[in-house]
């Protein structure tokens, strides 16, 4: 690591203004970022850490609407009751992020701003049509997410909370890459009056993404067996030499059924 | 003391300082003045050096000094060597290319050293040495061992022509040839052996401090065998004369053959030292230890097992080519050939083999013994195509094993190795018993209901310890001869120092070693200190790898402990004029048999040392030394059993049972040999199921740097084994010990894979069989 000052921001005001300097970068976890410092791939003079601003903490539900405020780590959200009294697929999800260590320190607004092609809660926020609210705006999932390590944020942009419609129905099943543990394949489904969105991670060659092979059998029958013979094509898939893109064609289908079957409970 | 001496599970008394954090390894080392070192290294694969200029980094803040290849070369350092001569079949010397420990005006491999950087502090070293400019002229690179040999490959050494460094074989090639012609039934197969990353816990490190008033340095490093160190960095590196030349290889957090080696880090800061006169540590980093730690494995063969009209096997040709990578390492051709081929007869009584191998240099990191060290490699090979022949042949693989045992000892094998005992039925039997062979049909029809593939596979491995008689391997061409050595101290009050030539960094030693003296005097465990890892301390020696610490190391100690024993039955008898041959020693005393007559063995220490009253012409004190070279190699065996499930749906391979029957010959301490056994089944899984170096084969870089790529197994990943012992003692040496710390990496991948392939019905799968690599064969087989 190069030498680096650490700056503890109180408020998201602070935050702003403390990020609006030089090279600055935001910390809010650092699961991804203090590693690629580490191995000097990354080198910001300063990190911001919004994980102490008490306005990034904490979860609400009000009804089936749910806010978890950025700085929200993954134990918490794994942990929360509002959440799993609405939406159990998502307590799920953030149960299986990383191991202990990395759920107790990582975020769910540190893991969408990174946008990391394997990370999980992108595929939720996608399929269930999630709003990520930033100081700045309000900013629908479908138009957040970019690419890899890409979103809409822009410079300074601090995101504040994540809020969603809970669906009727949701399930989040993975596959993980067997070194690193990230979903090599994941896919959340939601299921939202009689429509379904299926949204896949870790198998893309430009981030997350929805399946339209998988919403379209779902949409006809929410059941694994819809999804028997479906195949999704591998073109724009990721291959490395963990999997192939034909090996994750065939997970996304897989693990589609299996999240499926856990929504269907 | 039954409670402490052999056989019992004592715990270990090292793990005290371990689990409590208070374990002193290279890293924990601080000299006054100390200052610390990053190496630079190539970014290419393949490259010529046309600059190095160092003039922006030696201006950087807290920079010592920044140390080339060049300077290096003009002070007399030497290159690295490889110490075992092979020679090719036309007669010829291998062909060592020059290793020098910084390059000088090229590169071969990713991680290759170029420069060092001495600073105050890490950082500022690895500052400074990104401000090394160096200038690369790129090549070509090559990291396949068979394309390597393919006309038109980039060449890496002008010594190699065609990178070939020996065609060496081994065995009757006409016998082998004429076996398979007259076969009924011949199974063939390509075997690819993966390479694997070493991973020990603690990465290599070292601490050179040259001590300018004395001339003298000493170097504290990551090593197996200090001993060997100092002799290779004062014989061939021209580090300084061994007299002014010492080596600590304090705690060392595992090794698998990884850290038997010399390598550049340890040379260079010793060197740096005495250019910079500081005191000067270097710690890798873990991408630097994948990137240059001797690798393992990395075979391409071509197998043909010939049976005849009953099934025996007559003949068994083998073809390898073997990756040693950019440079020849301490003892790596000893691996692909005299650890290797040598065991190409297994279990079996085969009347022909011919082996070939060729040794290959690549642009990868060096390749070099690892955990089993060439057995591994010809378990797999043999086993993998024993169970192929039984499925093509129609017949049981347990039986058509079993019909093939040798079941007479001393056994001659045509590739050098006389087996002195063993029982391989009793293991076959024993594994089988424990897994429920018979009861697998059920299991298998049961699992398929829930949508499961299930599949069980075997694997009848033999190895080769207790390395091993001097004057055997120095006709094959070691440099070194391999016996050990062993001082026991008995001091004045009666504790006792064993001084060993072993050296532990993991095995248990300080607990093992103690128990046989516990037992051979009857004094408690606690009064027993094992020494070793210490130039200064400890009389030469040959180090702990290839499973000899028990066969070799403690032999070394019994016989030491013999000289003591006789020493002190004679002041025992002078004490109570006794008849010498009336002493005996137990339960801490030495006794006159037959009458209520003893002298405590503190008490006779103290006569020894006091000396008032003492045999006439017996010189005091009681402190013997002894080396132990060994007559034979041992041979420990057994059988392994895998059974896995595989989900049909994502490939998936679960591991629902295995089974390990071992006769490992006598046993010191059942827990620590269970241990051994645990680790090294882990291990086997690793190698057979998750483990597997990626270099990229355009650039030459490695892809597996880290473990975000490297899978190394996890307590998930294998299951609770079920593991037993049998016992044919070896009669080679005076413990009938066989060694332990291999067998389980080498007896478990083919028994793995075995069971996998049984389970998905095609035999078309290499290691490591991933997920996606199993999802795919059977995907393959179904299409047919």
């Amino acid at each position: 690591m190069y030498s680096v000052s650490y700056q503890r921001a109180g408020t998201i005001a602070e935050a702003a203004k403390l990020l609006e300097a030089g090279d600055a970068a935001a910390l809010s976890g650092g699961m991804t970022l203090i590693p690629a410092m580490k191995t000097r791939l990354s080198a910001p003079s300063t990190i911001v850490d919004l994980r102490h601003i008490p306005a990034l903490k904490g979860i609400r539900a009000t009804g089936r609407r749910v806010t978890i405020a950025a700085a929200t780590t993954h134990a918490e959200v794994a942990a929360s009751a509002e959440v799993k009294g609405v939406c159990p697929a998502l307590c799920h999800l953030a149960a299986h992020i990383g191991d202990p260590h990395v759920r107790h320190m990582g975020t769910i607004g540190g893991s969408v701003a990174n946008n990391d092609p394997a990370a999980d809660y992108p595929a939720a926020l996608l399929a269930m049509e999630a709003t990520i609210v930033t100081n700045k705006r309000d900013i629908a999932a479908d138009q957040f997410f970019k690419g890899l390590f890409e979103t809409a944020l822009e410079e300074g942009e601090i995101i504040t909370a994540v809020t969603f419609e809970a669906p009727d129905q949701a399930g989040y099943a993975k596959f993980p890459n067997p070194a690193s543990r990230y979903a090599m394949t994941g896919v959340f489904v939601a299921r939202r009056s009689g429509q379904v969105r299926a949204a896949v991670t870790g198998a893309g060659d430009d981030g997350v993404f929805r399946s339209a092979e998988v919403e379209t059998a779902l949409s006809r029958s929410f059941d694994p067996a819809a999804l028997q013979g479906v195949s999704v094509p591998a073109g724009n898939l990721m291959g490395d030499i963990h999997a192939s893109p034909e090996y994750r064609a065939n997970l996304i289908v897989v693990m589609a059924k299996r999240a499926v079957a856990q929504a269907n409970g | 003391m039954g409670m402490e001496g052999v056989g019992a599970r004592v715990t270990r008394k090292e793990d005290k300082r371990f689990i409590t954090g208070l374990g002193r390894f290279v890293d924990d080392m601080v000299v006054p003045g100390m200052k610390h070192a990053v190496f630079v290294r190539s970014p290419h694969a393949h490259a010529g050096i046309t600059s190095v200029d160092v003039t922006r980094a030696e201006t950087m803040p807290g920079v010592i000094g920044v140390l080339t290849g060049r300077q290096l070369k003009a002070d007399g350092i030497g290159n690295l060597i490889c110490g075992w001569m092979i020679h090719s079949k036309d007669g010829t010397p291998m062909k060592m290319g020059a290793w020098s420990p910084l390059a000088v005006d090229r590169v071969r491999y990713v991680g290759d050293a170029v420069a060092v950087v001495v600073a105050d502090t890490r950082a500022q070293a690895r500052d400074a040495a990104e401000a090394v400019d160096i200038a690369y002229e790129e090549k070509d690179a090559v990291t396949s061992a068979v394309r390597a040999l393919e006309p038109g490959a980039p060449q890496l050494h002008p010594e190699a022509e065609n990178n070939l460094i020996f065609d060496w074989s081994l065995g009757d090639l006409a016998a082998t040839d004429a076996a398979i012609a007259r076969a009924a039934h011949v199974t063939r197969m390509h075997i690819v052996n993966n390479r694997l990353v070493p991973n020990a816990m603690e990465p290599r490190a070292a601490l050179g401090h040259y001590n300018r008033a004395e001339d003298h340095t000493t170097c504290w490093t990551t090593s197996q065998n200090p001993h060997v160190a100092r002799l290779v960095m004062s014989a061939f590196y021209n580090v300084a004369p061994e007299n002014k030349l010492r080596v600590i290889a304090p705690d060392v957090g595992g090794g698998f053959g990884s850290k038997i080696f010399i390598y550049p880090e340890e040379v260079v800061c010793c060197w740096a030292s005495k250019k910079t006169n500081v005191p000067v540590k270097w710690v890798a980093d873990r991408t630097e230890s994948f990137l240059t730690d001797a690798h393992g494995r990395d075979h391409v063969s071509e197998v043909e097992m010939a049976f005849d009209a009953d099934n025996r096997i007559i003949g068994l040709k083998v073809d390898t080519i073997a990756n040693f990578g950019a440079y020849m390492s301490l003892f790596s051709s000893s691996v692909p050939t005299y650890l290797y081929a040598t065991l190409l007869s297994g279990q079996y009584d085969i009347p022909a083999i011919h082996a070939n191998v060729r040794a290959v240099y690549t642009n990868t990191a060096p390749v070099d013994a690892y955990r089993g060290a060439g057995r591994p490699e010809a378990t797999y090979l043999l086993e993998r195509t024993m169970e192929t022949a039984a499925r093509e042949l129609g017949v049981s693989p347990a039986e058509l094993r079993r019909k093939n045992f040798i079941t007479e000892f001393p056994h001659q094998t045509p590739v050098i190795m006389n087996y002195d005992a063993g029982d391989y039925a009793v293991s076959l039997d024993a594994a089988m018993n424990a897994a429920d062979y018979q009861g697998f049909a059920a299991r298998k029809a049961e699992a398929a209901a829930r949508g499961k593939l299930r599949g069980i596979g075997m694997s009848s491995y033999i190895e080769a310890c207790g390395i091993a008689p001097s004057a055997a391997v120095g006709s094959l061409g070691a440099g070194v001869g391999l016996w050990e050595s062993a001082e026991v101290r008995v001091n004045a009050v009666g504790t006792i120092e064993v001084l060993t030539g072993s050296h532990s960094h993991g095995q248990g030693h300080e607990t093992t070693f103690a128990q046989l003296v516990t037992q051979r005097l009857g004094v408690p465990l606690d009064s027993v200190s094992i020494v070793h890892g210490d130039t200064d301390k400890v009389q030469m020696g040959m180090g702990t790898y290839g499973s000899r610490s028990g066969a070799v190391g403690m032999s070394a100690i019994s016989k030491a402990l013999d000289k003591v024993e006789a020493k002190a039955r004679k002041i025992a008898a002078h004490l109570m004029e006794a008849d010498e041959g009336d002493i005996v020693i137990e339960d801490g005393a030495l006794k006159v048999a037959g009458t209520d007559k003893s002298v405590p063995w503190f008490q006779l220490a103290l006569a020894a040392y006091t000396a008032h009253n003492l045999p006439a012409g017996m010189e005091p004190g009681l402190k013997e030394t002894a080396f132990y070279d060994p007559s034979n190699f041992t041979f420990p065996a057994g059988c392994y059993i895998c059974e896995v499930e595989i989900d049909p749906d994502t490939g998936h391979t679960a591991i629902v049972q295995f089974v390990a029957a071992d006769d490992f010959g006598n046993i010191i301490n059942p827990m620590i040999v269970e241990g051994q056994v645990h680790g090294g089944i882990a291990q086997g899984v690793g190698q057979a199921l998750l483990e597997g170096c990626h270099y990229d084969p355009a650039s030459g870089q490695l892809l597996t740097a880290s473990y975000m790529d490297y899978t190394m197994p996890r307590a998930g990943d294998v299951p609770s084994f079920q593991i037993s012992t049998s016992n044919t003692p070896c009669p080679g040496n005076p413990l009938g010990m066989k060694g332990c710390g291999e067998a389980g990496a080498i007896g478990s991948p083919p028994a793995v894979i075995n069971a996998i392939t049984d389970a998905i019905g095609s035999n078309d799968l290499s290691m490591p069989a991933t997920s996606e690599r199993v999802w795919a064969a059977l995907k393959a087989a179904t299409r047919h």
